[in-house]
C-alpha cells in the first residue's frame, strides 16, 4: 500500500520544482517590483497611487468584458462540444482540430481579417448592402471587443467541455429519459453536472486570459478606452515604471486568484447538490 | 429529438463559420495583386513566389514550429504527470495551493509574464556569468511554462471524472502501478491529455510578447516577424504563408482521415471474415 | 485523434529539419554579426530588390577573406528594443533606434549603453548631408551614422476632405469630419500632433502645458474614429477613415495603392514647417562582439548600392548624397516623391531644432503617460451597455445560486 501511494504523488514533483523555479521565482520578481520604489527602497505607494477612480473604473470594465465574454463563451461553446461528442469517433477527431485550427493563423492577422469584415466600409457591411440592408456601424464599440475576444477564446471553452463529454456514458442520460425526465431535466441535472469540471476549465481557460489582454480593446475598439493589459503593458513599454506596472498586475493577480476560488467553492456547492 | 439534433448540427455550422470567416479574408488578401491587406485589387500570385525566396521567413518558420513541438511535448509530459500525482493529492489545501499556482501564467498579462522571466534569466544568467543571458533554451523554458497550466486544466479533470477504483483493480489483479497507469489511466485520460497537446502547441504557435523578451539573439520566431512589421506593414507573403500552412493541414487531415477509412474497412473485413470462420 | 495530432507533430519536425538542412552548412570558423534593425527597414532581396545582407557577406568574403554570416532579426518599436537591450541581452553588434531613444540610451542611468565609433573604419561618413551630421542626440558625432530620416505628414482623402481646410494640424480638430479621423495610439505621437497645433514646445517639462495639450486632445476625442497604429495604412487605403498623421515615405507607399490620398506637411501662417522630424540611426551597442566587423558593417550600408537599394525599398528620405543625388534613384522616387522626402525649402537644422522629439526623463515620462491614461478614461461612453448587461447577468447568478442552495436546504431537512 505504501509502494502504491509514494508512487503516486511522485509524478507532480518535476512539475513542483518546475512552477517553483519558473513560476514562483519570476513571481517574487513582480512582488519585488510592486513593493519597492525606483531606487529598490520598500515602499506601499505603488498600491497607493491605485487607488483612483480612474484605475477602480479600468479594473471594472475590464472584469465586465472579460465575463461577458466568458459566459457568452460558454453558451456557444457547450451544443458545439456537445454536437460534436455525439458524431462518429472519426468524425470527432477531425472536428476537434478544425476547432483549433483557426487558431494557428498568427493573431494579428486574424485581427487585420476582422477588422476587414467589421468596418463601416467593409465586407460585411459590402454584403449587406447587395441585400439592401445597413450599413451598420460595428467596429469601434465595445461589442466588437467582445466580439474579439469571444472568437479568440471559444475553443479554449470548446474543448474542454468536450472533452469531459467525450466520456459521458450515454446509458445515463437513456437512464435519466426512462425515469421520466425531460430532455431540459435531463440536460440540467445529469449532463450538465457530469460535465462540470470540463465547464470549470473551459471557464478558467476563457475568463483569465480574457481580463488581461491588451490589443483586442486596441484594435476592434478604436483604441478609445484602456483594459487594464493596456494600461499594464503601457507602464512597462512607455513610461519605464516596472514597479507601478508590476502592482498593477499584482493586484489584478490578487482578483483573479479570489474570483477563481470562489467560483471553485460554486463549483463543490453545485457537485454537492448532484450527490 | 431528431430535430433537435438537426438545429444542433446547423448552429455548429454556424459557429465554424464565425471561426473561419477571418480566414476565408486572410486566404483571400494572400492573392492580393498589391501589398495593401485592406484593399483588394486584382489575383495574383506574387506573394506566393516572394515567400519562397524569402530566406528569413522561412527560417522563422523553422524556429516557430522546432519551439512549438518540443515546447508542447515536454510540456505534455511534464503536465500529464503532474495531474496525476496532484489528483493523487489527499490534503484539499495542498491541492488548492498547487491549483493556484497553476493558474499563474495564464493570467499574468504576458508583458508581465515576459519581462519577469527575462528578468529572472538574466539575474540567473549574472550569477553563473553566462556570456549571453538570453537563448534558444531560455524562450523554450518560458513556452514550456506557460504551456503546462492548459495540459494541467485539461487532463485533470479527466483523472476526476474517472473511476478512482480502476487503476486499484490493475493493481489488485496483479499490474505494476506502471502497467496499471499505462493500460488503464493513460486511456482513459487520453483526450484530455490531446486537447491540452493541441493548446498548448496553439499557444505556443503564436505567441509574440513572451517569446520577444526570453528570445536569445538571432533566433527569430514568425511571431516576432509579423509584429515587428507593423511600422511598415505586413507583407501579404505573410497572407501567403498563413494560406499556405491552412491548406498544408487540411490536406493533411483529408489523408489522413482517408488512410484511417482503409485500415477500418480492412480491419472490418478481417473481423468479419474471423467471425464468420468462428461460425462454421 | 492521437494518430492526427502526433501526424501532424511529425510533419511540424520533418519540415523544421528539412528547412534547416537547406538553411545551416557546415561548421567552418565564421564571424557572425547580429544585427538588430526595425522590421521591414532594410532591402531583402524580394520583388527583385538586393538582398543587402547577403551582399554584405559577400563583400567581406572578398575582401578580407573570412566568412561572414549576417544574423538579422527585427523588432517592432523603440520601446521594445531598448527594454531589450536593458535586460541585459548582450551580443548585438548593430542596432538602427531613433533619435530621442539613441539619447536615451547615451545618457542612461545605468551608464551609456552605446559603444564609441572608430569613423577611420567608416570612410563612407563623408557622404553623410551636413545637416544630418551632429544632431541633438549625438552632438560631438561620436555614436551614430545617420541611417533614414523623415517627418510626419498628413495624409487625407481627396474625396471627402476640402482643399480649403488641408494645410495646417487643425484638419485633424475639424468638426466637421467628425469619425473621419485617426489619432496616433501612442503618447508621444497624439500629444505631438496637439503641441504642435498650439505652438508648444514637445518636449517641455512643464505640466501646465501638457494638461493644454491634453484638453486639446479630450476636445478632439469625440471626433476621432480610432487610434490607431500600424492599421493606418488599411484603414486609409480601404477609405474607412480620411485624415490621419503619418510619416511621408509610408505616404508614398499607400498612394499606391489609392489613387484618393494626399498629403501635406503642416505649416504656420508664415508657411514655416510645423512638425516632427525623426532620424534613425546605425549604432553599435555596448557588448558588441566585433567592433571592427560591425563598423564596417556601417561602412557598407552607405557605400552606393546597399544604400539607395534600402532608400528604395524603405521610402523614407536618405542622408546619404550618394543616393540622393543620383538620377536613377531620382526616377525611381518620382518628382512627387523627391518633393515630397526631400522638400527644397526645408531648413532641416531649425525644424530638427525646434520640433524633433528628445528624451524625457522617467519621471516626465510617467506624467505623460498619466495624462494618456486621463485621455482613455474621459467619456469613454463606449462601456455602459456592457455593464448593464454585466449588471443582469450577476445579479442572475445569484438569484440562481440562492435558489438551488435554499432547494438543498430543504431537501436535507426532508431527509431528516
Amino acid at each position: 500500500m505504501k509502494k502504491r501511494s509514494l508512487l503516486g504523488k511522485a509524478p507532480a514533483a518535476p512539475y513542483l520544482v518546475w512552477s517553483v523555479l519558473f513560476i514562483i521565482a519570476p513571481l517574487i520578481f513582480v512582488a519585488y517590483y510592486a513593493f519597492t520604489d525606483k531606487n529598490g527602497n520598500f515602499t506601499t505607494a505603488n498600491f497607493g497611487s491605485l487607488a483612483t477612480a480612474e484605475y477602480a473604473e479600468i479594473f471594472l470594465r475590464s472584469a465586465c468584458f472579460a465575463f461577458l465574454a466568458t459566459i457568452i463563451c460558454l453558451v456557444i461553446a457547450y451544443p458545439v462540444a456537445y454536437y460534436i461528442s455525439k458524431t462518429k469517433p472519426k468524425t470527432q477527431k477531425i472536428l476537434m482540430v478544425l476547432v483549433m485550427l483557426p487558431m494557428w493563423m498568427n493573431f494579428l492577422i486574424r485581427t487585420y481579417s476582422w477588422m476587414a469584415i467589421l468596418e463601416d466600409t467593409g465586407l460585411l457591411n459590402t454584403a449587406l448592402g447587395y441585400i439592401g440592408l445597413g450599413p451598420y456601424h460595428m467596429i469601434n464599440t465595445s461589442g466588437a471587443v467582445i466580439l474579439g475576444m469571444v472568437y479568440n477564446f471559444l475553443p479554449y471553452m470548446i474543448l474542454p467541455i468536450y472533452t469531459s463529454l467525450s466520456k459521458l456514458d450515454p446509458r445515463l442520460v437513456e437512464a435519466s429519459a426512462d425515469l421520466g425526465c425531460n430532455a431540459t431535466r435531463t440536460l440540467f441535472h445529469v449532463i450538465l453536472p457530469l460535465s462540470r469540471s470540463g465547464i470549470i476549465s473551459g471557464i478558467t481557460m476563457v475568463f483569465v486570459p480574457s481580463i488581461s489582454t491588451f490589443y483586442i480593446s486596441q484594435k476592434l475598439g478604436g483604441g478609445k478606452f484602456d483594459l487594464i493589459g493596456d494600461t499594464i503593458e503601457r507602464q512597462f513599454q512607455t513610461a519605464y515604471n516596472y514597479n507601478l506596472g508590476s502592482a498593477i498586475s499584482f493586484v489584478l493577480m490578487i482578483l483573479i486568484i479570489l474570483s477563481m476560488t470562489v467560483m471553485n467553492r460554486f463549483g463543490e456547492e453545485e457537485g454537492g447538490m448532484v450527490a | 429529438m431528431k430535430n433537435a439534433k438537426r438545429i444542433n448540427k446547423i448552429y455548429t455550422i454556424l459557429i465554424f463559420a464565425f471561426l473561419y470567416a477571418p480566414i476565408a479574408v486572410l486566404i483571400l488578401f494572400s492573392f492580393n495583386d498589391s501589398n495593401s491587406t485592406g484593399v483588394f485589387t486584382g489575383f495574383s500570385l506574387q506573394w506566393y513566389k516572394e515567400l519562397l525566396t524569402d530566406t528569413a521567413t522561412l527560417n522563422a518558420l523553422k524556429n516557430t514550429l522546432i519551439l512549438a513541438v518540443l515546447s508542447s511535448l515536454i510540456a505534455t509530459l511534464i503536465g500529464t504527470a503532474a495531474a496525476v500525482g496532484i489528483n493523487k493529492m489527499k490534503n484539499k489545501y495542498i491541492q488548492q495551493t498547487i491549483n493556484t499556482v497553476t493558474n499563474i501564467p495564464m493570467m499574468n498579462p504576458d508583458i508581465v509574464t515576459g519581462i519577469s522571466m527575462m528578468l529572472l534569466f538574466v539575474f540567473v544568467g549574472g550569477i553563473v556569468n553566462a556570456s549571453s543571458n538570453l537563448s534558444f533554451w531560455t524562450v523554450l523554458i518560458a513556452h514550456i511554462t506557460f504551456n503546462l497550466p492548459y495540459i494541467i486544466l485539461n487532463v485533470l479533470p479527466k483523472l476526476r471524472e474517472m473511476d478512482r477504483h480502476l487503476p486499484e483493480a490493475a493493481l489488485d489483479l496483479g499490474c505494476t502501478p506502471m502497467q496499471s497507469f499505462f493500460k488503464v489511466e493513460l486511456p482513459a485520460i487520453m483526450p484530455g491529455v490531446i486537447s491540452g497537446l493541441i493548446m498548448a502547441f496553439t499557444l505556443s504557435l503564436d505567441d509574440f510578447v513572451i517569446s520577444y523578451f526570453t528570445v536569445g539573439n538571432g533566433f527569430e520566431t514568425l511571431p516576432i516577424r509579423i509584429y515587428s512589421m507593423t511600422k511598415k506593414r505586413v507583407t501579404p507573403d505573410m497572407y501567403a504563408l498563413s494560406t499556405f500552412i491552412f491548406v498544408a493541414i487540411l490536406v493533411l487531415l483529408l489523408v489522413s482521415n482517408f488512410v484511417g477509412e482503409r485500415d477500418r474497412t480492412k480491419q472490418a473485413i478481417k473481423n468479419s471474415k474471423k467471425k464468420t470462420g468462428a461460425g462454421k | 485523434m492521437k494518430k492526427i495530432v502526433f501526424s501532424l507533430l511529425l510533419l511540424a519536425l520533418l519540415l523544421a529539419t528539412i528547412l534547416s538542412f537547406s538553411s545551416c552548412g557546415e561548421t567552418r570558423e565564421k564571424i557572425v554579426l547580429n544585427v538588430y534593425n526595425w522590421g521591414e527597414y532594410i532591402s531583402d532581396g524580394s520583388e527583385g530588390s538586393l538582398d543587402v545582407n547577403r551582399a554584405f557577406e559577400k563583400y567581406y568574403l572578398d575582401t578580407y577573406g573570412v566568412e561572414m554570416t549576417v544574423n538579422y532579426t527585427t523588432y517592432a518599436s523603440n520601446e521594445d528594443l531598448y527594454a531589450k537591450l536593458k535586460s541585459g541581452a548582450t551580443g548585438y553588434d548593430i542596432i538602427i533606434p531613433s533619435d530621442y531613444m539613441i539619447q536615451r540610451m547615451i545618457e542612461d542611468e545605468d551608464g551609456n549603453m552605446l559603444e564609441e565609433l572608430d569613423f577611420d573604419n567608416i570612410p563612407n561618413y563623408k557622404y553623410i548631408a551636413e545637416h544630418c551630421k551632429g544632431l541633438g542626440y549625438d552632438p560631438e558625432e561620436k555614436y551614430t551614422v545617420p541611417y533614414t530620416y523623415g517627418m510626419v505628414g498628413v495624409i487625407y482623402n481627396k474625396k471627402v476632405v476640402d482643399e480649403e481646410d488641408v494645410g495646417t494640424w487643425a484638419l485633424l480638430y475639424n468638426e466637421k469630419y467628425k469619425g473621419q479621423i485617426l489619432q496616433f495610439n501612442n503618447s508621444r505621437d497624439a500629444f505631438g500632433t496637439a503641441m504642435y497645433m498650439l505652438g508648444i514646445d514637445v518636449n517641455t517639462t512643464d505640466m501646465t502645458k501638457w494638461n493644454a495639450a491634453l484638453d486639446k486632445l479630450v476636445e478632439q476625442k469625440p471626433l476621432v474614429q480610432s487610434y490607431v497604429m500600424d492599421e493606418i495604412y488599411n484603414k486609409m487605403e480601404g477609405e474607412e477613415a480620411s485624415i490621419s498623421a503619418y510619416y511621408a515615405g509610408d505616404y508614398l507607399s499607400m498612394a499606391e495603392n489609392n489613387e484618393n490620398l494626399a498629403f501635406f506637411y503642416p505649416t504656420d501662417e508664415n508657411g514655416e514647417y510645423v512638425t516632427n522630424i525623426f532620424v534613425d540611426a546605425m549604432c553599435i551597442p555596448k557588448g558588441c562582439g566585433n567592433k571592427l566587423a560591425a563598423e564596417r558593417y556601417i561602412n557598407f550600408m552607405l557605400s552606393k548600392e546597399a544604400a539607395i537599394a534600402n532608400a528604395e525599398y524603405i521610402y523614407y528620405a536618405s542622408p546619404n548624397s550618394l543616393v540622393y543625388d543620383d538620377p536613377e534613384y531620382q526616377e525611381y522616387m518620382g518628382e512627387e516623391g523627391m518633393a515630397l522626402l526631400y522638400p527644397d525649402d526645408l531648413d532641416f537644422a531649425k525644424v530638427y531644432d525646434q520640433y524633433a522629439y528628445e528624451n524625457l526623463d522617467t519621471e516626465m515620462l510617467q506624467e505623460v503617460n498619466n495624462l494618456w491614461e486621463q485621455l482613455k478614461v474621459e467619456s469613454a461612453s463606449l462601456g455602459n451597455g456592457v455593464y448593464i448587461a454585466c449588471g443582469v447577468l450577476v445579479a442572475a447568478l445569484i438569484a440562481f445560486f440562492i435558489v438551488s442552495y435554499v432547494k438543498k436546504l430543504r431537501r436535507r431537512r426532508y431527509y431528516w
